[in-house]
This record gives structure tokens, sequence and C-alpha cells, in this order.
């Protein structure tokens, strides 16, 4: 499922069935609904039954569904992965992450629960977030704690507030974290997702903040506010080159597989999975910019 | 199921619905529903209510429903949340799961 | 029963009126017959007056007598207070059973009009909505004979066809002379255009005008001019300009909405008509609003600047013109006193006779040169006909305003409409009542997509256009099941058989009828 599209995820939180329902209908890729730091202690409960309902009577069509539970720490989580995993999001994002442990022990909850409910086992995905110096120093091994993970996200306010760092709007306090996720979700071949930016009345600050996360490699970003979402999916508009390499890799091996050929080359490399599964989302991301790409499947 | 306190869930925001459920010592249900969509789904409305009620198995309830046109899975929603605040039990998340099988 | 080509059922006379069944968009031919006005001649010699001493003076000097019709222009919308003062001065003289014909919607409050119907001062109603209290007098059968709705174009068509003779009219002028030249323009009350005034200036049998500022003669600027006017009257205040554009000219932060405006300005800028010297019309309202900001950065972006734009003209259109985006705005009304006062000092900005603007039954008017018109709507259904009238529960929601003549002059009309509002859908199967024909409506623009419309003349060219950019386009139909999976089914109104409503469409047959609902 690696070329599906991730360029945007959108928070929105379990307090607000407007907001929950119009967040169904904006272009991000990647809605999120939060049970985490947008919900007040008192009403945990009640965002646990909206989101769940939400998800299971009306999920949104044609969008990646998350589903973001409360700390690994706190009381609710035990719940949270109760509601979440029978609601068959498609993955479950998992704030605060630091260690590979905690993922291993949150996948054996969520395969028993699995297990109890008759779901298939491994089905829901994992995206983990990113929020301190631990977490950043740790990320090679939470990214391949467990299968289920898909993506890794950083969590800039989080992260600068663990190392006592301003957050600016340049960004030069997280520019590491930035480059640590990626090399980790490179690594084990998973999506990197970059930190939100948060200003949402400044939308040349975003602007500026994107060709930072496009110049880095990232996959996608997080959103703060439906308005940050065609910028952002703007930023992931492969250029025309970017097409044409992705075209070349995908009709070097359809002819491959013609000829029977063991071995895919093109310009004297081989061309492996993790290239083909590239080409396929460069394609995926012009085909969603509008970009007529056709021919080559 | 008995209702051990008088308990809410919702808000009264667009879209939202805020229901209020307390025990009634008179026996059955009575459900007094306020809406902005009534004529077109106060009967869909009343259904849902009577149903969640029904899968708790609470047979005595007074209901005060101030609905803003909530979709049908927030009524859900905040009834399942109101009657597990106003009976003061944890939501067994599992009691549909032999009907997954 | 008959049935019309829209598919709606409909008695073939309701009282005395005859219904004549609506035939499709451009169908219906006009009469060969010259122009009907009770207009009079007048003799006035040096020395007379034309100045009386309050209103019910001006009433009893103009013959007002039972059963007559009277008429009130809307410009000032919710802020009117002529209208009830006028009425309250007709009840005290004891005159009864008038036929009450403002040009659009005036939903006013202390008095209320419904007070007047039920006291029997008026019992005929013909304006372009009701709402509010007389809304839900008119629909819970209180008002005696069915209320008539028009269009802003059909009414000065039903008046120069003589279906609509108005033997009264009071124009409320912000500043006039004793002489009866007066504007909307100047005066502590300003309400800008005057151009639902004009028809009736110029085809009332009697014409008085009432202003709160009386002004050295001659009134300069003049919108209507001495020779239509019979009486002039003064009073305290006629209206208060700050209701007139009561949140419609305020800019929206709700993201849906913003989202809406933005996809139909892309739409609108991804067409091939949009090049220089194109046109358009983006109402009042808050995604009419937003849509104009967007467009205005969509033209900046591509360099694009149009020629006019028409109809109800907020600030935001007049910012347009200032930074030359737009060469000259053509105002039947004004939204806001910034619209108000650039007729008085731009010179590009210029006042206009609704009949101008809207009426299809004319030599000819600047809808047939638009290009583009935004509206917005109630209701759609999946034969892409809207719904301005009556909201979900049947109630009286609105007026018919001038969007079915946008629709049916625009070459590209364009319906901005949420898909659900609360539990509400807005994209139905069928649209409770009828007002701009589905034939009419070029697209549909959701947060869940754009639908075009297959049977719109211009839908081939749309498409084309639209294909080659990243708008979701969706069918009406995948709209419509989306709703119903949204909302569920609801439950259909009941009605009687008793109408309550005639709609007409602009050339004066009847697109649909609204039944009194069953309580």
């Amino acid at each position: 499922m690696a070329n599906e599209l991730m360029r945007t995820s959108l928070y929105a939180g379990g307090t607000s069935p407007v907001k929950m329902i119009q967040a169904g209908f904006y272009n991000e890729d990647c809605l999120v609904y939060d049970l985490e730091d947008s919900v007040s202690a008192g009403e945990k409960d009640a965002a646990r039954f909206l989101v769940y309902n939400a998800v299971k009577y009306q999920r949104p069509a044609g969008k990646y569904i998350l589903i973001r539970v409360n700390g690994i720490y706190s009381q609710e989580l035990d719940e949270d992965l109760e509601a979440a995993v029978r609601a068959q999001p498609d993955a479950i994002r998992i704030p605060k992450v630091e260690y590979a442990e905690e993922v291993k022990r949150i996948d054996e909850k969520v395969t028993a629960i699995e297990q109890k409910a008759g779901l298939p086992v491994g089905g829901v995905k994992f995206w983990c977030n990113i929020e301190s110096y631990l977490g950043v120093l740790s990320a090679q091994q939470i990214a391949t704690a467990s299968p289920r993970v898909v993506a890794m996200a950083l969590g800039a306010e989080d992260f600068t507030a663990s190392m006592s760092a301003q957050r600016t709007k340049p960004g030069w306090e997280i520019f590491y974290a930035r480059n640590a996720i990626l090399m980790a979700c490179r690594a084990a071949g998973i999506s990197a997702q970059d930190a939100v930016f948060s200003d949402i009345n400044d939308p040349e600050g975003l602007k500026k903040d994107l060709e930072m996360t496009r110049a880095l490699g990232f996959d996608g970003k997080t959103c703060v506010h439906p308005r940050q979402i065609d910028a952002v999916n703007g930023c992931f508009t492969p250029s025309p080159k970017e097409i044409r390499n992705a075209q070349r890799v995908l009709e070097a091996l359809e002819e491959a597989a013609r000829n029977h050929t063991g071995v895919c080359v093109l310009d004297g490399g081989m061309v492996d999975k993790p290239m083909e599964l590239r080409a396929r989302t460069t394609l995926a991301k012009a085909a969603a910019a509008g970009i007529k790409v056709g021919g080559v499947k | 199921m008995e209702l051990k306190k008088p308990a809410m869930a919702g808000t009264t925001e667009s879209s939202d619905v805020m229901i209020t459920l307390r025990p009634n010592p008179e026996g059955g249900i009575v459900i007094d529903l306020k809406s902005d969509v009534k004529a077109l789904f106060g009967d869909a409305i009343e259904k849902t209510i009577l149903e969640v009620l029904k899968e708790f198995q609470v047979e005595n309830a007074l209901v005060n429903v101030v609905d803003k046109g909530a979709l049908d899975f927030v009524i859900r929603a905040r009834m399942q949340c109101a009657v597990c605040r106003a009976a003061e039990i944890q939501f067994d998340w599992g009691k549909e799961d032999a009907h997954g099988k | 029963m008959i049935v019309n080509s829209a598919g709606r059922e409909l008695p073939e006379k309701i009282g005395n009126y005859i219904v004549r069944p609506y035939q499709g968009a451009y169908a219906t031919p006009a009469p060969e017959t010259p122009v009907i006005t009770k207009r009079t001649m007048g003799h006035r010699v040096p020395g007379d007056t034309k100045l009386l001493p309050d209103l019910k003076a001006a009433i009893q000097a103009a013959g007002l007598k039972d059963g007559m019709t009277i008429s009130f222009h809307h410009a000032f919308r919710e802020g009117d207070l002529l209208i009830g003062q006028v009425l309250t001065a007709i009840r005290e003289l004891g005159i009864q059973g008038l036929r009450f014909a403002p040009s659009a919607v005036v939903n006013i409050k202390n008095p209320s009009i419904a007070d007047f119907v039920l006291d029997g001062t008026i019992d005929r109603i013909e304006a372009s909505g009701i709402r509010g209290e007389l809304g839900d007098a008119a629909l819970a059968g209180k008002v005696k004979n069915p209320v008539i709705l028009r269009t802003h174009g059909a009414r000065p068509r039903a008046i120069e066809a003589g279906e609509l003779s108005i033997d009264v009219t009071f124009i409320a002028a912000s500043a006039a002379d004793d002489y009866g030249n007066c504007t909307g323009l100047v005066g502590p009350n300003a309400c800008g255009s005057l151009g639902y005034a004009f028809v009736d200036a110029h085809n009332a049998g009697c014409v008085v005008v009432v202003t709160d500022t009386l002004v050295d003669y001659p009134c300069c600027p003049a919108s209507i001019s001495q020779q239509y006017v019979d009486y002039v009257v003064k009073v305290d205040q006629i209206g208060d300009p700050e209701k007139i554009g009561k949140g419609a000219a305020r800019l929206t932060k709700n993201p849906r909405d913003l989202m809406i405006a933005e996809r139909t300005a892309d739409l609108i800028a991804a067409s091939r008509r949009f090049k220089d010297e194109f046109s358009f019309q983006t109402g009042a309202g808050a995604i009419a609003i937003a849509t104009t900001k967007y467009l205005a950065d969509r033209m900046r972006e591509k360099g694009v600047k149009a020629s006019f734009a028409l109809g109800g003209i907020p600030a935001a259109i007049i910012d347009m013109y200032d930074e030359g985006l737009v060469r000259v705005v053509e105002c039947s009304q004004s939204f806001d006193a910034v619209a108000a006062r650039a007729i008085f000092d731009r010179p590009g900005v210029v006042e206009i006779d609704n009949a101008d603007y809207a009426n299809a039954y004319s030599k000819g008017g600047f809808l047939n040169r638009e290009d583009f018109g935004v509206l917005g709507a109630l209701e759609v259904d999946t034969d892409f006909n809207v719904n301005i009238l009556t909201g979900s529960s049947g109630e009286m929601m609105g007026g018919l305003g001038g969007g079915p003549d946008v629709a049916g002059g625009a070459a590209i009309s364009i319906v901005t409409i949420p898909i659900i509002r609360g539990r509400t859908p807005s994209i139905v199967k069928r649209v409770f009542t009828l007002c701009t024909p589905g034939e009419t409506v070029a697209a549909v623009v959701t947060e869940a997509g754009i639908a075009l419309n297959p049977k719109h003349k211009n839908y081939a060219e749309l498409k084309e256009d639209l294909e080659k950019t990243s708008l979701k386009l969706v069918t009406i139909e995948a709209l419509q099941q989306l709703c119903e999976k949204l909302t569920g089914v609801p439950k259909p109104i009941e009605t009687t058989d008793r109408v309550a409503c005639i709609v007409e469409y602009r050339d004066g047959t009847v697109i649909d009828v609204i039944r009194e609902i069953k309580r």
C-alpha cells in the first residue's frame, strides 16, 4: 500500500460533530480523528463514542482514516484501543512514542483485540508520532518495532519543548529531528510525515516551510487547519521531470515483464521494489494534482 | 439496567445533540424531543434513542433531547455516552464481537 | 390538474387566477400588445405644490380606496421603516382589502406585515418571497388569497403586461426636493441604487415620494425625476441603512464555505470565457462574498479584467473596481454603505433600473450579456431544479430574488451550496418548491465536488474546460446519494390541496405552487 497517497493528514477533534463531518470533504489524503490533545479530560468517554460511531457508520469515502489515541501511559489508552480497533480505521496514530518497546506492547494489545473481535490480525496499522528527543534518538528502532508501523511523524511543538528549544518559523531547531526521522523512515521503507506549521494565519510562512518539507524529501505533512490542505498537497505535486522518470521506471518494468527477464535494468541500474513503489507514488501524486499521466499503469 | 443518577452528554452546537438522562421513578421511557428537524427526522431520532436504550436494557428513563440537526451516528454516540454516565458503567466494547465471527 | 414541463402538478385555476403552465425557460413568447401602464398625464402649473404635510394626506390625495394595489421598493431590506408607517396610516384611514406588491421580500418587524393581513388591511400579496411571521401566516391559510411570488425580472414584466397594475406607489428616498426629484444616493440614510423603484415610478397610477431629508430644489443627483411624481411627504426616518446588508457582506471564516467559494472561483477561472472583458455577478451572502474575493485573486494571478459586474453590489465588488479589475459596475441594488456611496463618487459605478438587469421581456438587458452568475440555494434536486423559497420543513425561508433570472440569462450559472446543513440534506431527489428550472443551471458547486448539468446548453464546453483541471467532478446523483447516506431519508412534508403561494417564472407562467402544510 506504499503508493497510497499520504500527502496531507488533517486532525479533527473528537469533540465537535460538525468539524468531524466537514473534515470528510476537504482534500486531505488522511483524516485523523483525535482522542488526545483536542479532548478535555472530562470528555474522553464522549469523544471515544463519537469517533467510534463516526468511523463505523459514516466513514468518509476515499480517505485514509486514522484515530489518534491517548498517550501510552494514560488511563485512557486501553479503552481507546478497544474502541479504535473495532472501528477499523486504516491506522492508529500513537502519540509521543519514545521506545520501540512501547510500540511492541501496543501491537500485542491490538493483536489481542483483533483476535477477540474476530478481525484480521495486523489489519490496523500504526503511525508513530515522534515528539521528544528520546523518540528522535530511537526513531530507527521505532520504525521497525512492528510490521504495523507504516509511517512516522514529527511533533515539533513537543519536541522543541523537550529540548528546551524555541519553536521558530525558519525551523532550524527541528532541522536535525526532521532529518533523523526521515532517514529512519527511508531505512524502514515507511512514510515520513513532516511536522505541522502551526500559524494558520500565515500562508506565506507555510509556503516557506513547505519548501523545506519538499527539499528534505518528506512524503506528507500534518495540517492543523483545512485551509492549509491545498497548499500542502500542492507542495507534493511532482515536477514534469519526476513524472517522466517515474514513467520510465514503470515502462522498463513492463518491458522486463514482457521479455520475461528476471531483472529489470534502467540506465545501468537495477530497478528494485522500492523504486517501483516510489514511481507509482509519484504518478499517484501527479494524478491527484490533476496532471494527466495515463499510459502506464 | 438501572440509571443511577442524572447525566448529560453532547452540546447544543450546530450538528450536535444534547441528551439528558434521568431515572424515571414512575417507570417506563419518556422522551422529550426538541429538534430543528423534527418534522423530517423526529421519528428517526426517537427510534435511535429507543434502540440504544434497548441495547443497554434500560427500561426506565426520562430522556430530554435538544437536537441541533445531529446525524444519526452522533445521536447514537451521545446516547451511549449518556447511558454509561447515568448508569455509572464502563461500556463493553466487546459485546458485539460474537456477531463479527 | 395540469402538469407543466418541469413535471409539477398544478390546478387549472386557483381562485380567479388562471394557471398558465411553465413550458420551458425560453418557450413563451412576449405578447404583441403595447406595454400597459397606469401612468397618468398631469398638468402642474407654476406655483403648484406637491409637498403634503403627512402620509395620511398623501394617501387621501392619491385616492387610495378599498381593494386597490400599493407598492414599495425593498432597497432598505430588513432596515425598512416606511412600509410600516404607510400601512399604519392606511389602517387608521379605514382602507381595507389592499393588494400589497413590494419589489421583494420585506421582513419587517414592529409592525409585522402579518398584522395588516390579519386585520384585513391587506388581503392579497404579490412579492418575490415572504418569510417570518407573514410566511407562517400564509402557509397556515391565514392570507385569504394565494400569494403570487415573482422574480426580480418577472415583476416589471407583470407590471408592463397589466397583470400587476399598481394604483399607488410609495418610494422611500434618502433625499428629495419638494417637487419630487429624488435619490437614494445621498442623505443620512442613503440606501444607494433605487433600481427597484423605477418601474413603479414609471407605471403606477400615483407616485408618492417619501423622504426624511428634504433638500433644496433641484435635488442633485436625482434617480427618479419630478415628471413622474405626484406628491412628496417628509417623515422622520425612512430606513436604517445599517440593516441593509445585515450579515451579507461579512467574510466568512467557515472553512467549508470558503472551500465552496474557492472552487467556484476556480471553476470560473478554468472556463474559456474567463478572459478580458468577461462579465459576472456573485451576489451577497457568505459564500458569494468569499467567491468574489477568490475571483479577484484569480483575475490578478491571470491578469484578466472584467467588463462589468451586475446586480446587487457589495463593497467587495467596489474594491475590484477601484483596483481596475472591473470596468463598469451595474448596480440594481447596493448591499452596504460603501456600495451605496460608490455610485455617487465613481464614474464607472452606475445605478440601473432593475428591469434593465433582469426583465426577460424587454428589448434586451444586461443578463443576456452575462458570462458567469453565482447563485445561492436552499435545495437542488437531481434534475438541477433549484429551491430558494422553502426550508426543509416546508416553511417559507427566502425570496426568489433574481436567481431564476440570472440562471436564465447568464452563459454559465453556478449554484453554490453545502450538501448538508445540520441534518438537512440540500441535494435531494425532488425539490419541495421549484423556483429555478434545472435546464438553466450549468453547475452545482459543493464541498463534495462539482456537478455539471448534462442538459445545460453550455455543458460540453464547461466539461471540456473543467476536465483539464484537478477540480473534482461528480454526478448530481452521487451528491444526492451522499446526502442521503449522511442524513437518512427524511419524512415527506404533507400538504393539503389548498394553494398558499403561486410561483411564477420570469415569463409569467406557473413553475410551481406551494401548498398549505398539513399540521
